[in-house]
């Protein structure tokens, strides 16, 4: 299947898809696999943001093009798994879901979440993108030569 | 002289009253959802999110709504709310070399790499006004065509590789901001860039044009200008490695200006860079002109007096916030300062007519 | 990373940081006397005064030095946890944190400049013990004279000499902290 995720897959990569999944996604797919376990706030959520940067020239010198939206948040499982959670926007159910994904991942849950969060929610992503991807394609131009003038 | 008054309280909570219904308009007609101006009026969107230097779709709607499609005041809101926010950190810079391209053009190059890719774009609409949109009306799908896989590369990368362009090369000093420290002068090129993709449209706009008609004359092609979404990554501390936070719109637009060479660089094409949050074009491209422009002491070009050529007046000049705050300053209450002026009016006519009278007398 | 070195920050950071800044705010406004500061438990060896101190006043922005046995992991972690604050050498931070004699001397931090006297240093310094029994203070913020336990007396006098440049303190000790602003003299 598409967008099937390696079993070994790195954090780094289930705490993106988590944080870009759209609003509400996560929980859906956290509820309708398990109930969310027991924790503690270690950090209840809370807005912020971050500055982005560009380069100069794509490639060049660093500068701070504005700031994004961020909601974070970190807890404790019942069983002392931390999980962590930084997301675009204002979204502080889907922060605490991420979050719960993040330390359940770190549980022997771990299999079931993947497959039942992490790879519907990237499938969705991919999918999303390569439509959009197909309707930029349409609007390529195909030049073609009417006619080399040389007078 | 100072005096403070009081009294216009209930004036003004009866003008806000009366605001929120002006706002509201007839209400007869539905009320616009913040869902709606988000997906039906993004490119008014995406300016206060660019104006605002905060990217969050959700409140930009919000803020037009509130400022009754006044961007400037919208933007103000933005700013505003902006300074409430803890700042949890500062992304990666982001790369644009792998966005994924809405739109993808190049002025310069007919058959580069990735082809010409159009977009959702007014160029080529006749600008007739259409007035099915004045009925609901039923949209066709867009046409789907399979995409070519990979990344698409930078067009100034081909230049580069026959040294026929400036390098634009790595480097990691951490750049001013100038939403937390002053602006100081001289600017550097990172401080500039900040202030250009937060400047005025409109004022980026027309310093833009003005270098096209030849004050500054740095003939501009779009080498390259792109539009599509790019990853956000930022470090996170306590985890210790980076994480992708999201996603964002950003439009790129890259010129290739012709540059004769100086004393000590051989003439090869050289650089003005735009990137701005948002499907937000023309900004981009007068982005990219004025910072070509602003950098004519670092290429060892003259100072020709140019409006886009002198870093402290676009500096200064280009935040439509701070413009627009002292502008509109002047039609608050300045009762006491304009009694004093009234004064010596008067008492130079006294003196004007009383040696009139002298003069007449002798 | 463990959970004991990420609690122990504010339950209600709004209002327990609203109520540090305000115990630091008169601690500064009014040096000599001693304020109760609470609600912060940091991994040791910080006070529970230092951290409160430090998660009040430090973010992503202000670059900590952290001098001597303050510098140690557990210290690191839990402050990149709740402040987000990078570390930093003396000569280039916004706040240090240690024992006097870890701190000194004082010639490595930054005084700020003639334009921005605000671009320099403010070191939180953990204490044995305060009291308001010691040096002679006076200046900004005293009626008549005010007396703090001061480590030692020739620094800050220094320090005072570099008016309107220099460093500020914050004294700290278990749940409670004093300050010394530059503006002071010392005796």
């Amino acid at each position: 299947m598409e967008g099937a995720l390696d079993r070994n897959i790195p954090r780094k990569t289930w705490m993106g898809l988590l944080a870009k999944a759209p609003e509400g996604r996560v929980a859906a797919l956290l509820d309708a696999t398990t109930a969310r376990p027991g924790f503690t706030w270690l950090r209840a959520p809370e807005i912020g943001s971050a500055m982005i940067r560009g380069r100069a020239g794509g490639t060049g010198a660093p500068f701070n093009l504005g700031e994004v939206t961020v909601t974070r948040c970190a807890l404790t499982l019942e069983s002392g798994e931390i999980g962590h959670a930084y997301i675009q926007g204002r979204r502080k159910a889907d922060a605490e879901a991420a979050a719960v994904v993040d330390a359940l991942m770190q549980t022997e849950a771990a299999d079931k979440l993947r497959q039942s969060v992490l790879e519907p929610l990237a499938s969705e992503m991919t999918e999303a993108k390569s439509e959009r991807a197909a309707k930029a394609a349409a609007t390529k131009v195909d030049f073609f030569t009417m006619v080399r003038g040389e007078d | 002289m100072y005096v403070a008054v009081k009294g216009g309280e209930r004036a003004i909570e009866n003008a806000h009253a009366w605001l929120a219904e002006e706002r509201r308009g007839n209400t007869d007609i539905a009320e616009l959802s913040i869902a709606q101006i988000r997906e039906q009026l993004k490119l008014a969107v995406n300016r206060v999110m660019a104006e605002g230097s905060l990217y969050d779709p959700d409140l930009a709607a919000l803020a037009i709504k509130q400022a009754r499609g006044d961007l400037i005041e919208a933007i103000f809101l933005i700013r505003a709310y902006r300074t409430t926010l803890p700042r949890f950190g500062t992304s990666r810079p982001v790369d644009t070399a792998a966005m994924a391209c809405d739109r993808r053009i190049s002025a310069t190059f007919k058959d580069l790499p990735g082809g010409q890719i159009l977009g959702p774009t007014f160029d080529y609409t006749h600008r007739l006004l259409d007035f099915k949109l004045a009925a609901d009306g039923e949209i066709p799908d867009a046409p789907l065509r399979e995409p070519e896989p990979g990344d698409v590369p930078h067009v100034t990368e081909f230049l580069n590789r026959e040294g026929l362009i400036e390098d634009a090369p790595n480097d990691e000093t951490p750049p001013p901001d100038l939403t937390r420290e002053p602006l100081e002068m001289p600017a550097d090129r990172a401080l500039r860039l900040q202030a250009l993709t937060r400047a005025d449209e409109g004022f980026a706009l027309g310093l833009a044009y003005s270098t096209q008609r030849g004050y500054a004359r740095n003939h501009a092609f779009v080498g390259e200008l792109r539009i599509g979404t790019v990853p956000v990554e930022m470090e996170i501390p306590e985890l210790g490695f980076a994480i992708e936070i999201g996603e964002v719109t950003l439009t790129e637009c890259e010129t290739v200006n012709q540059f004769t060479g100086s004393k000590t660089e051989p003439a090869q094409f050289t650089r003005g860079y735009g990137l701005v949050f948002g499907q937000t074009e023309r900004k981009a491209i007068s982005m990219a002109l004025v910072d070509r422009a602003l950098r004519w002491e670092e290429l060892g070009e003259d100072f020709e007096g140019a409006p886009a050529q002198d870093a402290e007046f676009v500096l200064y000049h280009a935040d439509n916030i701070q413009a627009t705050g002292f502008l509109e300053h002047i039609k608050l209450p300045h009762y006491v300062d304009f009694q004093s002026e009234l004064e010596l009016v008067r008492k130079l006519r006294r003196e004007a007519e009383a040696s009139q009278l002298q003069e007449a007398a002798e | 990373m463990q959970a004991e070195t990420l609690s122990g920050g504010f339950a209600t950071p709004a209002v327990e940081a609203a109520r540090a800044f305000r115990s630091v705010m008169e601690a500064m406004a009014r040096p000599g006397t001693i304020h109760d500061i609470r609600g912060a438990e940091p991994p040791a060896p910080l006070s529970p005064a230092a951290g409160a101190v430090l998660l009040t006043l430090c973010d992503a922005e202000t670059p900590i030095y952290l001098a001597g046995a303050a510098d140690c992991d557990a210290v690191r972690s839990w402050l990149a946890f709740h402040t987000g604050a990078p570390a930093a050498g003396p000569s280039h931070c916004m706040f240090a944190v240690g024992s006097w004699d870890a701190l000194s001397p004082l010639s490595d931090y930054p005084v700020g400049t003639s334009e921005y006297p605000d671009r320099s240093a403010t070191l939180v310094v953990e204490c044995p013990g305060l009291a308001s029994s010691g040096a002679a203070l006076k200046g900004p913020g005293i009626k008549e004279s005010a007396f703090l336990s001061l480590p030692e007396v020739q620094a800050f006098r220094k320090n005072r000499a570099l008016f309107p440049l220099g460093v500020d303190f914050i004294f700290t000790n278990s749940s409670r902290v004093a300050a010394l602003p530059r503006s002071t003299e010392v005796s």
